[in-house]
């Protein structure tokens, strides 16, 4: 290759760039690859090949302990993505549109906080707290799953909301408001309509989020609570099946759907704009 | 417009964002924020016999994170095992955040080249493992390395190894591991700043005849240092308080922090010796935030 030559188209290419990306894209994917694929083999070993099957995928639904998990962490799931949206529409209200004050501030911290903690640290912190709670009530239900989840997906429910709010135009409600509309019926029929793609892209990033979370539903549940995730955590002990890469694949399959949808919406929202 | 009413229209928006916020606050309060404050208040006190805590004051956990007391003869010496998983904890995360972004810098650079189309859909295949369930990632890697795994019965198959090649429950693996799933966090950020680079300047520099190696070191570098910075403090926070990975990856012997606090609240039965090593992570995490905020402000005033 002569750089001189083609100089002018490659000013932005540097040498080997290329390889390590494509190498890069290629590792991402190869684990993750390999994982979906042995959950169709027809043999017990999720390493030695012995054909093609789709035994694992009912197998592991007839396993009582991994459809319990599953229905649990669905449920916990949509209760948290429910909650943590509703109050992450709330509290994107509150804080966009409006002159920058420290009390702002303070919301964003707080709210940004779950990223920043790490996970381990809120896990050991809520066993303490709900261990109490679970003395003085004796209340041992879903309830303190929830609302951990609920408390760590509400920044991820929040930023999708935030930028759509910011980059909405004020006009339109201002409208509402010149044609005698109250501030509710202004948000209901104006503000909420042209919302609602983001609050439906932050549900799902919040569903996604308390779908996969691992830690804190390690330390918050009480026992015979097992999410799917924490089940999974438990097999690694004992010898690996490929039940786990068939729930696995189901996982990733669940998560690229989401993502395509979410992707979708958020496209939605930047095209009228431009 | 008077001024009164000014103020007045001014106090009831400031009460009406309070009160829309409210609910979240709440709800972070009681199950994220509010929790850290017992955490704190548990590092002083005495260990119960059986878990948990007893009721009254101790400094204990704070000498016992760096020291450890004798049995017999009560004197106090560093506590070597301590020692070794912070250092531990502390390289491992310090190696997975300059590798994945000796890989991350080349895969953004290439990714913001692209053409419109092709960008979006290299940064869709990005994202998806960055959202793909942690657990599930690193099972795939296990899957891959155990010595039942992919690449040794492959390597068995093949006949160049005889006996697998004991890579996983090693220190490697878990720094493997933990570039293989920290790396989008790296590649994103840097990619949200090369893409707003003006390619332009590469062509200046090349006309003042600098060299590729030149130009990305006093072109390409200092401008796109705010996407280094985000990326490399994305993925050393996590790396720092990472508990899923080195637990499947490095096994008990390969401890980080994460999960030396984990035993303590387990089989360790001291809960105030991981409640100070929960501070302590927390304020180690802080210091990090601290010098990204600190480097991130004085960017933006000098650009």
């Amino acid at each position: 290759m002569t750089i001189v030559s083609d100089r002018a188209f490659s000013v932005s290419r540097l040498p080997g760039f290329a390889t390590i990306a494509v190498t890069v894209l290629v590792m991402l994917y190869l684990p993750i690859v390999l994982l979906v694929l042995f959950a169709f083999n027809a043999g017990p070993s999720p390493a030695i090949w012995e054909g093609f099957s789709l035994h694992w995928f009912p197998r592991a639904w007839a396993n009582e302990q991994v459809k319990e998990a599953t229905i649990r962490s669905l449920v916990i799931a949509t209760s948290a993505a429910i909650i943590s949206t509703s109050v992450a529409v709330l509290a994107a209200l509150g804080t966009t549109r409006r002159r920058k004050s420290p009390g702002q501030t303070f919301v964003y911290l707080m709210i940004n906080q779950p990223l920043m903690v790490p996970e381990i640290v809120t896990a050991v912190a809520l066993l303490i707290l709900f261990g109490f709670i679970k003395v003085a009530t004796g209340y041992q239900g879903l309830g303190y799953l929830i609302l951990a989840h609920s408390a760590f997906c509400i920044p991820f429910a929040y930023l999708p909301i935030r930028a759509r709010l910011e980059g909405m135009d004020i006009t339109l409600e201002i409208a509402a408001a010149d044609l005698y509309a109250t501030p509710w019926q202004a948000f209901r029929h104006v503000t909420l309509p042209m919302l609602m793609p983001a609050v439906a892209a932050g549900f799902m990033l919040a569903f996604i989020t308390s779908l996969d979370d691992v830690i804190i539903s390690l330390f918050v549940k009480s026992a015979g609570q097992d999410t799917l995730p924490t089940y999974m955590l438990g097999q690694i002990r004992r010898n690996m099946t490929v039940e786990v890469n068939a729930i696995s694949t189901l996982l990733i399959g669940l998560t690229v759907i989401l993502l395509t949808a979410f992707f979708l919406l958020t496209r939605e929202r930047n095209r009228p704009q431009k | 417009m008077s001024s009164a009413a000014e103020i007045a229209a001014e106090r009831k928006e400031r009460r009406r964002s309070w009160l829309l916020s409210a609910p979240a606050l709440f709800v972070l309060l009681f199950a994220a924020s509010g929790p850290l404050l017992i955490i704190l208040v548990y590092s002083f006190l005495p260990p119960g016999k059986y878990g948990n805590v007893e009721w009254g004051f101790s400094l204990d956990a704070w000498v016992g994170i760096l020291y450890s007391r004798d049995i017999f003869d009560g004197t106090y010496k560093l506590a070597d095992a301590h020692l070794t998983i912070f250092w531990r904890s502390l390289k491992l995360s310090l190696y997975t955040t300059l590798f994945t972004f000796l890989v991350g810098f080349p895969t953004a650079w290439f990714i913001a080249t692209r053409s419109a189309q092709m960008r979006a859909v290299l940064l869709f295949l990005i994202t998806i493992p960055f959202w793909t369930n942690l657990l599930v990632r690193t099972f795939a890697i296990n899957q891959l390395i155990r010595n039942e795994g992919v690449v040794n019965t492959f390597l068995i198959w093949t006949g160049v190894i005889d006996t697998p090649i004991q890579i996983v429950y090693t220190d490697f693996a878990v720094f493997l591991g933990m570039t293989y799933v920290y790396l989008p966090l790296m590649v994103l950020p840097l990619y949200a700043t090369i893409d707003r680079f003006d390619m332009r300047l590469l062509e200046a520099g090349c006309d003042l005849y600098a060299s590729r190696w030149q130009v990305l070191r006093h072109v390409i570098v200092p401008v796109v240092k705010p996407g280094i910075i985000a990326g490399s403090i994305l993925v050393f926070i996590p790396s720092l308080g990472a508990y899923v990975t080195p637990r499947i990856l490095g096994g008990g012997r390969n401890m980080m922090i994460g999960n030396f606090i984990d035993l303590q609240f387990g089989a360790g039965r001291n809960w105030p010796l991981g409640a100070a090593l929960s501070v302590t992570l927390l304020l180690a995490v802080a210091v990090a935030l601290f010098v990204y905020v600190r480097y991130a402000t004085r960017d933006d005033n000098r650009v």
